[in-house]
């Protein structure tokens, strides 16, 4: 394996996903995202010098709607996606801002 | 404080006037009931598909051109990987790499006359968050996503201004464009336009720029000028007492006038952005932007110089009018009726704003047509009613454009016109008021007020004060 995933990265990459892993866990996905680091660098290997930068792999432009009103309400079905729900919003941990 | 300079950049979000959310159908009324503008894409559910409204690209490039910016011909939209439930997809659809308009600018003028242009670096597309409230029963959050999806455009200035004085004429300036244009009525109290300042001091003379902190939660511009001094002060104050100023996001308390931390340093600002792949990119055509070229308003500065010349108005009116885009359409059109420029003016600066003042509503909710003010100017300029009564009628008309000169007419309220059941009328007043009739013969020249004030009560209003004056002076 080409990539080591240091101890810190693992920290900070479980931060960022709000993941907790254990000791164990932390082993494994180092492991892991090594060996997925290492997939991707087999893409530096092409010669993409006369490569396009792309960002879709689909050549298609322009999907637009028009600006008019179709959604209807539909909270019900809509909060059935809620945890916990009080007078029609969703309930979730404190948050301060 | 005097040796130190402050340099100030703004970030402006700017909520667009579309009937729709950006990716979605979802209405962007405001006042529903919590979560009832919501659908599986606003709300992020896993499978959904957002898809872009045309309306929003349109606006977002309006406003690129009213900047002097480079419209981007080829762009994409990005997702900023954040958690925060008011962001149900756990990610914005934003834009970072291929912004819709870059390297702009505005030219603005201060209250005290400084003219500078402000450079615009980008503006942006993206969606907007929801809305979270604390609930104290709970001791946890409710998440309402009305707001989720809104269309935004977020405009990034370069650090550019130095004073709380620029600042505000940056946004006065941004704020009239953009609601020329109709893409937004840019309220900052109502929050469809706010601004977050980023600021940093240092001495003068410096080149480098210091560290700079990013102030949010100003929703007036007092509170923003408020902030600029107490951050400004707050840096001096750091640096002098040998601190260093921490770049940070800071929330302005406007009623405590100071500001403090947002997030902790734990919080790691890392967005991963990266090109949303459900999202198709954007091809700007030369047509597209012809078409909303040709489509540029008038803007306030062309037309505060046309209204001098060509309706030789005051620069009070002038500068009132053109205040709001509806209110000078109104103007114009009401003039094109026929109407003299300056009685325009005078029912809009007057009664129209006194009306809409009284009734809390904004110039874009007047009712009236301009055809029926132009009626109304016509019936006081050949003296069919006075001005007492057409204050009378304007009031109904204001409230359901009606037809003035058929209201006056249902109403009897037409001035009369008959000479001699006016004398007949003031000759009696005359009779039945002998003190007063003695006082204006000695030299009491208000007593004629109050014989007038009688004869209007006696004709039932229905007369021309001007004329009951010039009959009574020649009767007495």
């Amino acid at each position: 394996m080409a990539n080591i995933i240091s101890d810190e990265t693992i920290e900070y990459v479980g931060i960022l996903a709000k993941l907790e892993l254990s000791d164990e866990e932390k082993e494994a996905a180092k492991s892991d995202m090594g060996r997925m680091l290492d997939y991707i660098d087999m893409l530096g290997e092409l010669d993409t010098d006369d490569v396009e930068p792309m960002s879709h792999a689909f050549p298609v432009q322009n999907v637009f709607r028009e600006d008019v009103v179709t959604g209807t309400d539909i909270r019900d079905q809509i909060l059935k996606n809620a945890p916990e729900e009080k007078d029609g919003m969703f309930v979730v941990p404190k948050t301060f801002d | 404080m005097s040796d130190y300079e402050t340099v100030i950049g703004l970030e402006v979000h700017v909520e667009l006037a579309t009937k729709t959310k950006i990716f979605c159908g979802c209405s962007t009324e405001f006042g529903g009931d919590p979560n009832t503008h919501t659908c599986p894409v606003c709300t992020g559910m896993p499978g959904s598909l957002p898809v872009l409204n045309r309306q929003v690209l349109e606006y977002a490039i309006a406003v690129g051109l009213a900047t002097n910016c480079d419209i981007t011909r080829y762009c994409k939209f990005d997702r900023k990987n954040y958690f925060y439930p008011d962001n149900p997809q756990n990610y914005q659809i934003s834009q970072l790499y291929l912004p819709i308009c870059r390297n702009g600018h505005v030219d603005i003028r201060t209250e005290s006359g400084v003219e500078k242009a402000v450079r615009i670096h980008e503006i942006h597309m993206e969606e907007d968050a929801g809305k979270l409230i604390h609930d104290d029963w709970l001791d946890a959050s409710l998440v309402d996503y009305n707001r989720s999806g809104v269309p935004l455009i977020e405009i990034v200035s370069e650090p550019d201004m130095r004073s709380a004085e620029e600042v505000i004429a940056y946004l006065e300036k941004l704020r009239m464009t953009i609601s020329y244009l109709g893409a937004s009525d840019c309220k900052l109290q109502e929050g469809s336009m706010r601004a977050d300042v980023n600021l940093s001091v240092r001495k003068a003379g410096e080149t480098e720029f210091g560290t700079r902190t990013e102030m949010k939660n100003l929703n007036s511009f007092k509170a923003i000028a408020r902030a600029i001094a107490g951050e400004t002060e707050r840096q001096i104050d750091l640096i002098e007492s040998g601190e260093k100023v921490i770049q940070e996001t800071r929330r302005w308390d406007d009623d405590k006038e100071c500001s403090y931390a947002m997030r902790s340093k734990e919080d790691a600002q890392d967005y991963r952005y990266f090109p949303d792949p459900d999202l198709v990119p954007i091809s700007v055509s030369e047509e597209l932007l012809d078409e909303i070229r040709s489509r540029e308003p008038e803007f306030r500065e062309a037309k505060i110089v046309r209204y001098a010349e060509e309706f030789g108005l005051p620069e009070k009116d002038i500068l009132l009018i053109t205040e709001n885009k509806h209110l000078a359409d109104v103007f114009e059109e009401t003039v094109a009726c026929g109407a003299p420029a300056k009685k325009v003016s005078n029912w809009l600066m007057v009664e129209t704003m006194r009306l809409l003042k009284e009734n809390n509503l904004d110039p874009e909710d007047i009712r009236f047509s301009p055809a029926n003010l132009a009626s109304l100017i016509k019936l006081t300029e050949d003296r069919t009613v006075n001005s007492t009564v057409a204050k009378e009628v304007f009031e109904e008309m204001f409230k359901s454009d009606c037809d003035p000169a058929k209201y006056v007419e249902e109403h009897g309220l037409a001035t009369q016109n008959d000479e001699g059941a006016l004398r007949e009328t003031i000759q009696k007043v005359i009779a039945d008021n002998p003190q007063s009739v003695d006082d204006y013969h000695n030299g009491k020249e208000k007593a004629i007020g109050f014989l007038v004030g009688q004869t209007m009560k006696a004709m039932q209003g229905k007369c021309d004060p001007g004329s009951v004056n010039k009959i009574l002076k020649e009767l007495l």
